[in-house]
């Protein structure tokens, strides 16, 4: 029987590229936050870049942080606001270089909240510079002759940090690729959220995703370098799972 | 009187008092007593002290802080003050409210522990980036510092402004008779987040800049108008007025007493708003000193910061032929023979006016 599937209320129009990630995403956290009753109830921070078009893209409170300091800002609302729901919406330039410290001291600290990061290899919005998340070899604005990891670092897989050295609560990696990957991302965020309403602690959630317009791509074959060139690196599932 | 308690603590006790929930701040000299002070007090009376891992992620938990619209505080020194800049910059463009405290210390750079007044011109002119103001109030002692701290809430909630206490080592690690304000009942301004989404932001594409520099301006305008707050002696018959806040207004008010029972026609301006510049003192000057052959600023910085708000404010207000001088005493607080001593060398023409 068909199940109609409703678009979320919350859900508004985000000026997102034709092919990226960021969409599905958004319209998973929005589904997430409705089905645990959390849509008049919750403050987001988001990062500086493409995490910009959550201002028109989602109908929740929001705090606009400074570049990298989502980690902070949310850590400042969650202590101001023992009982909302919080999230942090970030891009892996924010969230790894820049931000690197305010991400990982709260995620040290176990503050709790849950992080979303999109790591698509670059910097989306200013051009598609290389990030720390940019694979091996591969041509950004800052890399012409492609990464030289001897030079520049390999490839930052921030949430097995998390998972390895700290406390959290539930740390895991998802990617917007196929249906089945997708419900199983949903899953994590749906996770991640209940893991924060359980006063459980701090949670992440990395999602790989496509930037067809800064990879020079369409979006089919953005979708196909993902599958093959990114998922394999950056290994999916749950690195710490509630409870454990 | 009250109780005899060091500036660091005073002024932490009457944020506590003005009803911050929530302190975040990175241990730096000569301010740390006042986060050490709140890790004890906050948890006490049910309220949240975090320690954060950087002066830079301590300004950003308390922009998240205000975003709720709840009070909270975080202090520092220094170049800690410099990493507060980016957080305080947002905060103004976003109209949240805050208050930062700046226990100022020499120098640029590490700089060194001693007390000065080497920041005077950053936090006058905003600090970060963009095109705007913080009011800063700058007490001359422990008591003053205790008021003002208190009411600055007041006056960032009232404007949804950032307001600077500016104090120095020297106010921040003396202990003088205090005494304490009551508790404030904590409440949540009106428009602080609550997760409803009752707050609308303006269309992403439709943002209107300058519809919202005018907004901003005027309610600039406003603070200026409104906020300016010093204190004068002997302006109806000064020959030669000093204008020093702070440390060296507090030498310079028991100085010029001095100096005036003796017979000399000096007076003193001591700024306590240095940004809004009490400006309006000027206009009194122009009216009631007609004598006036000198104005000169006491300060502890390398050749004088302040002394440029007052040769502007000369100008403006038809002070212009005034001779504007400025008696810079790098660090520490400056002893009044010396600074005696400095004023015969004004007037015997040894020291030239800077404007």
């Amino acid at each position: 029987m068909a199940v109609e599937k409703r678009v979320p209320a919350l859900c508004n129009y985000a000026m997102f590229c034709a092919g990226c990630g960021h969409g599905v995403l958004l319209r998973l956290i929005c589904e997430c936050l409705e089905e645990l009753g959390q849509e008049k109830n919750t403050i987001a921070a988001i990062g500086v870049g493409c995490s910009c078009h959550l201002k028109s893209g989602i109908n929740v409170d929001l705090v606009q942080c400074p570049h990298g300091r989502a980690g902070a800002v949310a850590t400042g609302i969650r202590r101001a606001e023992p009982d909302k729901c919080v999230f942090t919406y970030q891009g892996d330039g924010d969230a790894y270089n820049i931000g690197i410290a305010e991400t990982l001291n709260a995620a040290y600290r176990n503050e709790n909240l849950c992080v979303f990061v999109v790591n698509n290899n670059n910097f989306g919005m200013t051009g598609g510079q290389m990030s720390w998340t940019t694979m091996e070899g591969q041509k950004t604005a800052t890399s012409p002759a492609g990464r030289d990891i001897a030079l520049t670092g390999a490839p930052i897989k921030v949430p097995e940090m998390i998972a390895h050295s700290f406390r959290p609560a539930y740390v895991a990696r998802g990617a917007v690729t196929t249906p089945a990957e997708i419900n199983r991302l949903k899953g994590y965020i749906k996770n991640a959220f209940q893991a924060q309403l359980n006063h459980e602690g701090y949670s992440m959630v990395e999602v790989l995703s496509t930037c067809p317009t800064n990879w020079g791509m369409e979006p089919l074959a953005a979708h196909q370098h993902l599958m093959e060139h990114v998922v394999p690196y950056y290994q999916l599932g749950e690195f710490k799972k509630r409870g454990e | 009187m009250g109780d005899m308690i060091k500036g660091n603590i005073a002024v932490a006790e009457a944020a506590v008092r003005a009803g911050i929930e929530v302190y975040a701040g990175y241990p730096i000299t000569p301010s740390t007593e006042v986060m050490e002070y709140l890790s004890a007090r906050l948890p006490e009376l049910g309220r949240t002290f975090i320690q954060a891992e950087s002066e830079l992620a301590a300004i950003n938990m308390v922009l998240g802080v205000s975003a709720c619209g709840r009070r909270s505080l975080t202090a520092s020194s220094g170049p800690g003050i410099s990493l507060k800049q980016e957080g305080i910059s947002y905060m103004a463009q976003m109209n949240f409210p805050a208050v930062i405290l700046n226990v100022v210390r020499w120098g640029n750079g590490l700089g060194s522990l001693d007390g000065a007044q080497t920041d005077y011109l950053r936090e006058t002119r905003g600090g970060g980036n963009g095109d705007y103001r913080n009011i800063v109030l700058c007490p001359s002692t422990v008591q003053e510092t205790v008021d003002l701290m208190y009411e600055a809430f007041d006056i960032a909630e009232k404007y949804r402004c950032i307001v600077v206490v500016m104090t120095d080592s020297g106010l921040g690690q003396m202990m003088e008779p205090c005494e304490m304000p009551p508790f404030r009942e904590i409440r949540k301004c009106s428009w602080g987040l609550d997760g409803t989404y009752q707050v609308k932001r303006p269309d992403f594409l439709g943002r209107n800049i300058p519809g919202e520099s005018d907004a901003y301006i005027r309610k600039v305008r406003e603070m200026r108008e409104n906020e300016q707050r010093w204190e004068a002696v002997g302006l109806e018959d000064a020959e030669y007025v000093f204008v020093a806040y702070g440390m060296c207004g507090r030498v310079m008010t028991g100085l010029v007493s001095e100096m005036r029972a003796a017979g000399q026609r000096v007076g003193l301006l001591r700024p306590i708003t240095a940004w809004p510049f009490p400006e309006k003192a000027f206009a009194q000057m122009r009216e009631k000193a007609p004598g006036l052959k000198g104005l000169i600023t006491v300060e502890t910085n390398g050749e004088g910061q302040m002394v440029e708000d007052v040769a502007l404010y000369a100008k403006k207000y038809g002070l212009g032929q005034v001779p504007v001088y400025a008696l810079p005493y790098v660090c520490g607080v400056p002893k009044d023979d010396v600074v005696k001593a400095d004023f015969d060398r004004i007037l015997s023409g040894e020291i030239k006016e800077v404007f």
